[in-house]
């Protein structure tokens, strides 16, 4: 195995996760309505990156399997998937009023944070692979997908600074 | 001379050409058996009613309004007016007025004194500040005070409370005008003027019924397409607005494309070089970025996406691209739409790419729907920090700091400030426990309505509500403080193109209702409220004392004061901001000499993503923008959130009709204005009506998947696959009072409107959501839709004219005489 398909493998395998745990962020907290339809956005972001990975990959005789269905907006999910969100968004909405699930909002843009890092760490070694092979193709790509996963980051790093000091102020009031 | 002005709602043409002053037409309308000869004074003031800032004198006899005259030497308006301002005045007088606070007892709202109501509001907040601190209280204002009270209230927020919940309904009618302006020139401010329709070769619509919103202004542009050298004119509008029948091309996509529609304008003007290299060299970065992200949205592209012709995108492009003079102006059809202000930034992008600004005819107004949403965005009452300064530049706060002699940390900016839909969701959570409401009626006018009254009812949420009638939103208040409007209190107002007016008090407010402004520094003395010597934070007492205090504030900023005086708005009639000592006759045009506000040291913001709304760091800005050019940014298209679907086949769209303004507070209480759109409708093409089985009139369900709007139908020529609801009706006048009757379908458009927003500017996307049709009963008459607006029936059926008969007779003078004014 050639350093590059090393990389595109677990690229590969980190965006198609990235859209899952970003679909599912969305129906967690489908009571809070921006981080809802900008992290299914953002999804289907990640669910092209990888599938633009697998198209990729077959050039260097690599296989990988497709993604998960059932990320962004408009995909069609099987029977389970939509079963399941059903099930999180009602509980998203039943939840909706108590302040709590502010901190599980935190704890989960963090983590979607983390993973975008990962990627991004990733389309770096892709890029810098790809310079050092002369190989322009797949420069072309690096150049295309990962400026959208450096967004990726910003936008969670925004939404964290924008509700932490409301969610964490007002779990911190003493006698609450 | 005159007219019927509910039947002739635009009155009588006086065309003029290209470069010429536009000629006077002097509009009066006073109540039936008044004539010009028994009223006492005229008093100054303008609309109140829309953006556009109509400059009137007011006709008091006895001690009452009875009628309105446009003022012949204004700017603005050169004497005309629209049907709101005829006849809206007529609501100040209205016998359900309230006249005494009101405060929640046993469940019911009992009248009080001042003492009593005041006593709760200040009770509540300073429990609060004890338990919870500053971030359990929030405030919604509105775009309808006046600067002097919107100013207050941000230092009451910003700096004595210290809370970052602030915001207007600005938020639903103009905050993408302001965000667009701040991504492009790195600040707020409107950089054409309305003389540049004087002067344009070409006039572009986007998204704006200019005919319905400032009818005023569509006076102007009709009488420059009945004049020599007519103006070309393209509209980009999803209904068959009375623009779209008179434009060159008329462009309607489908719901929520209007990115991709913008991004193969441009991609056509790049492509057949309509650039303006010089321009773009001089005054902006990053045109290589722009170009290369349009280079794949070519018109064929943007046709399938848009369902429009790719030949009608090529020959606006066309239109565009030729443009020697070229006007557009931009409005709820983009700002409440699916990526707002990705798209808005194109049209900025649109008159970058061309070098259309700072030059008579070469105008971008990104317009503002309500009459002083201009002084919410520039006092800083829609959270901003007042004066455009940015939140992130630690000279801009110190400088405020300095100014209201307090700690830079007691102001609030580790964050951007909190939109009006963020409020309300922390209201929901239970983190904000105080929302006091001011001039605003979210329970008709913020989208799902369901959820928002059950927020609004939620007994551990303290709502106080600052109006004029008992609003649905303030039937569920605590507190309930009567408000003195228009014509009862004296305060300064900015219309869409800076243009400030003085509105003089001309009579005395009903019973023991009080100005905003008095409201706020009432609350301001019993909060005893601060600065750090120990000194009062609010230092003012009285309109002109808060006016002289705001110009100090505006020292040095773009929307600069510091050349007007209350003295001065006396004189000679409308005066555009920035106005200093050395300017003292303000100034027509921005950007006539470069785009100094977007450096980095002046800039008010940033900048954001486009697509995800993240924020752009100062680092990067600084690095991207060193010299403060203006940016020409680029976004990709993204389809809207809720497609149609086999349950849900059609889109659904809202807006507003010409007679009324917003939740009909007013207007629904001028009988003129009523009569002419009684109830609400919802607009279908024939098509779509046969095959729901629907005709003209018959009783209608429009159901999305957060609730039902029950109307009757008026089939129409808008566009097919949609519906249009207007947004005005709700429940004051019906028997179930702030809600729908028991179960049953609403009156209210937002009772089916989703809840989401640009994540760039935050605004909520009205006009975007899948919908179905269904009959429910046939009609005994057309519906209550009027004739004269895009609401027309096509094909033309047996509806009767929309007339508004003796009761709404206005008189025309055009002075001179030569070349008589013609129908």
């Amino acid at each position: 195995m050639s350093g590059i398909t090393l990389v595109l493998r677990a690229l590969h395998h980190g965006e198609n996760a990235l859209a899952d745990d970003l679909a599912a962020a969305a129906e967690r907290h489908a009571a809070e309505h921006e981080i809802h339809h900008v992290a299914l956005d953002l999804a289907a972001w990640s669910a092209e990156h990888g599938s633009v990975l697998r198209s990729t990959a077959k050039r260097y005789d690599l296989d990988l399997p497709a993604g998960a269905a059932g990320t962004g907006h408009h995909a069609e999910g099987p029977l389970t998937t939509a079963l399941l969100t059903t099930v999180r968004e009602k509980a998203s909405r039943l939840l909706g009023g108590r302040p709590e699930p502010g901190i599980l909002l935190l704890r989960d843009l963090r983590d979607l944070h983390l993973a975008a890092t990962e990627n991004s760490l990733h389309w770096e070694m892709l890029g810098q692979a790809a310079r050092a092979a002369k190989d322009r193709e797949l420069l072309a790509t690096v150049s295309d997908c990962h400026p959208q996963t450096l967004r990726q980051m910003r936008w969670t790093n925004t939404m964290i600074k924008v509700l932490s000091p409301q969610v964490l102020s007002s779990l911190g009031q003493p006698g609450q | 001379m005159g007219r019927d002005g509910i039947a002739e709602p635009w009155g009588a043409r006086t065309p003029y050409g290209r470069g010429q002053r536009w000629p006077t037409r002097v509009d009066t309308h006073l109540q039936e058996g008044v004539t010009a000869g028994d009223v006492d004074r005229w008093v100054r003031t303008a609309s109140l009613l829309h953006s556009n800032g109509d400059a009137m004198d007011i006709a008091v006899r006895d001690g009452r309004i009875v009628g309105v005259r446009g003022r012949a030497d204004d700017r603005v308006n050169h004497g005309r007016l629209g049907p709101k301002d005829l006849y809206g005045w007529q609501a100040n007088a209205s016998p359900d007025r309230l006249r005494r606070p009101m405060v929640r007892e046993g469940g019911r709202l009992v009248e009080c004194d001042w003492p009593t109501a005041m006593g709760r509001v200040v009770a509540r907040s300073r429990e609060l500040l004890d338990e919870r601190g500053p971030g359990a209280i929030g405030f919604y204002t509105t775009g309808q005070l006046f600067l002097e009270a919107y100013y207050t209230l941000a230092v009451i927020a910003h700096a004595g409370i210290g809370t970052a919940h602030l915001d207007g309904n600005t938020r639903l009618c103009t905050a993408t005008a302001a965000e667009a302006l701040k991504e492009s020139f790195g600040s707020d401010g409107q950089p054409g003027s309305y003389t540049d329709i004087d002067h344009a070769d070409t006039l572009a619509l986007f998204g704006h019924n200019v005919a319905e919103t400032q009818s005023v202004l569509w006076m102007r542009m009709l009488d420059r397409l009945d004049g020599p050298e007519p103006p070309r004119l393209i509209c980009v509008d999803l209904r068959p607005t009375p623009v779209a029948r008179r434009a060159t091309v008329h462009l309607a996509p489908r719901a929520g494309t209007n990115v991709a529609l913008l991004n193969a304008l441009l991609h056509e003007i790049i492509r057949t070089g309509r650039t303006d290299p010089a321009f773009i060299e001089a005054h902006t970065v990053g045109f290589e970025e722009l170009r290369d992200r349009l280079e794949r949205c070519t018109p064929a592209w943007a046709a399938d996406i848009c369902d429009v012709p790719a030949r009608s995108i090529e020959q606006a492009a066309d239109i565009l691209g030729s443009a020697e003079r070229l006007t557009s102006t931009v409005l709820q059809g983009v700002y409440q739409s699916h990526q707002a202000t990705a798209a808005a930034v194109q049209v900025n992008n649109l008159h970058l790419l061309r070098g259309m600004l700072g030059r008579p005819g070469a105008g971008l107004l990104q317009m503002n729907g309500q009459p002083s949403a201009q002084n919410t965005r520039e006092c800083g009452a829609n959270g901003d920090l007042p004066g455009f300064r940015n939140w992130e530049n630690e000279e801009h706060v110190a400088e405020l700091a300095r100014l209201w002699n307090v700690g830079p940390d007691d102001i609030p900016h580790y964050g951007p400030p909190t939109h009006a839909m963020q409020m309300f969701r922390y209201a929901e959570q239970g983190t904000i426990r105080m929302l006091w409401i001011s001039g605003t009626n979210p329970a008709v006018s913020l989208p799902e309505l369901s959820r928002i009254r059950g927020i609004l009812n939620q007994e551990r949420l303290f709502t106080v509500v600052q109006d004029l009638f008992l609003t649905e939103t303030a039937q569920l208040a605590d507190v309930v403080l009567p408000a003195a409007t228009w014509g009862e209190k004296t305060g300064t107002f900015t219309n869409a193109d800076r243009t400030v007016h003085l509105s003089d008090k001309a009579v005395e407010p009903p019973g023991e209702a009080r100005s905003d402004l008095d409201i706020f520094l009432d609350y301001a003395r019993r909060m005893d409220f601060r600065d750090q010597d120990g000194g009062p934070l609010v230092s003012w007492h009285d309109p002109e004392t808060a006016f002289e205090a705001w110009k100090r504030c505006s020292a040095g900023r773009p929307c600069d004061y510091t050349g007007i005086t209350y003295d001065k708005l006396r004189g000679p009639s409308g005066i555009q901001w920035p106005c200093t000592p050395e300017r003292p006759d303000g100034t027509e045009r921005l950007y006539a000499d470069g785009m100094r506000w977007a450096h980095p040291d002046m800039a008010e913001s940033y900048g954001k993503d486009l697509v995800t709304g993240a924020s752009v760091t100062e680092v990067e800005y600084r690095s991207l923008n060193p010299d403060g050019k203006a940016v020409l940014k680029a976004a990709e298209y993204l389809p809207p959130h809720e497609p149609p679907s086999p349950d849900y086949p059609l889109q659904l769209t809202t807006g507003r009709t010409l007679y009324h303004f917003h939740t009909r507070t007013k207007t629904g209480r001028a009988p003129q204005l009523n009569a002419a759109a009684p109830d609400v409708w919802v607009e279908v093409c024939a098509a779509d009506a046969r095959a729901a089985g629907v005709a003209e009139g018959d009783l209608v369900d429009v159901t999305t998947p957060r609730g039902s709007v029950r109307a009757k139908a008026r089939i129409s020529a808008i566009r097919p696959g949609l519906l249009f609801l207007p947004f005005h009706y709700g429940y004051w006048d019906t028997a179930s009072g702030h809600e729908p009757a028991e179960d049953g379908p609403g009156r209210a458009a937002n009772e089916a409107t989703i809840t989401d927003w640009d994540p760039v500017s935050k605004q909520p996307l009205f006009k975007t959501c899948a919908a179905r049709l269904r009959l429910v009963s046939r009609g005994d008459g057309p519906a209550p839709a009027p004739t004269t607006t895009s609401a027309a029936p096509f094909p033309p059926h047996d509806v009767p004219p929309t007339t508004g008969g003796t009761a709404a007779w206005t008189d025309e003078y055009v002075p001179g005489g030569e070349g008589e004014a013609r129908r």
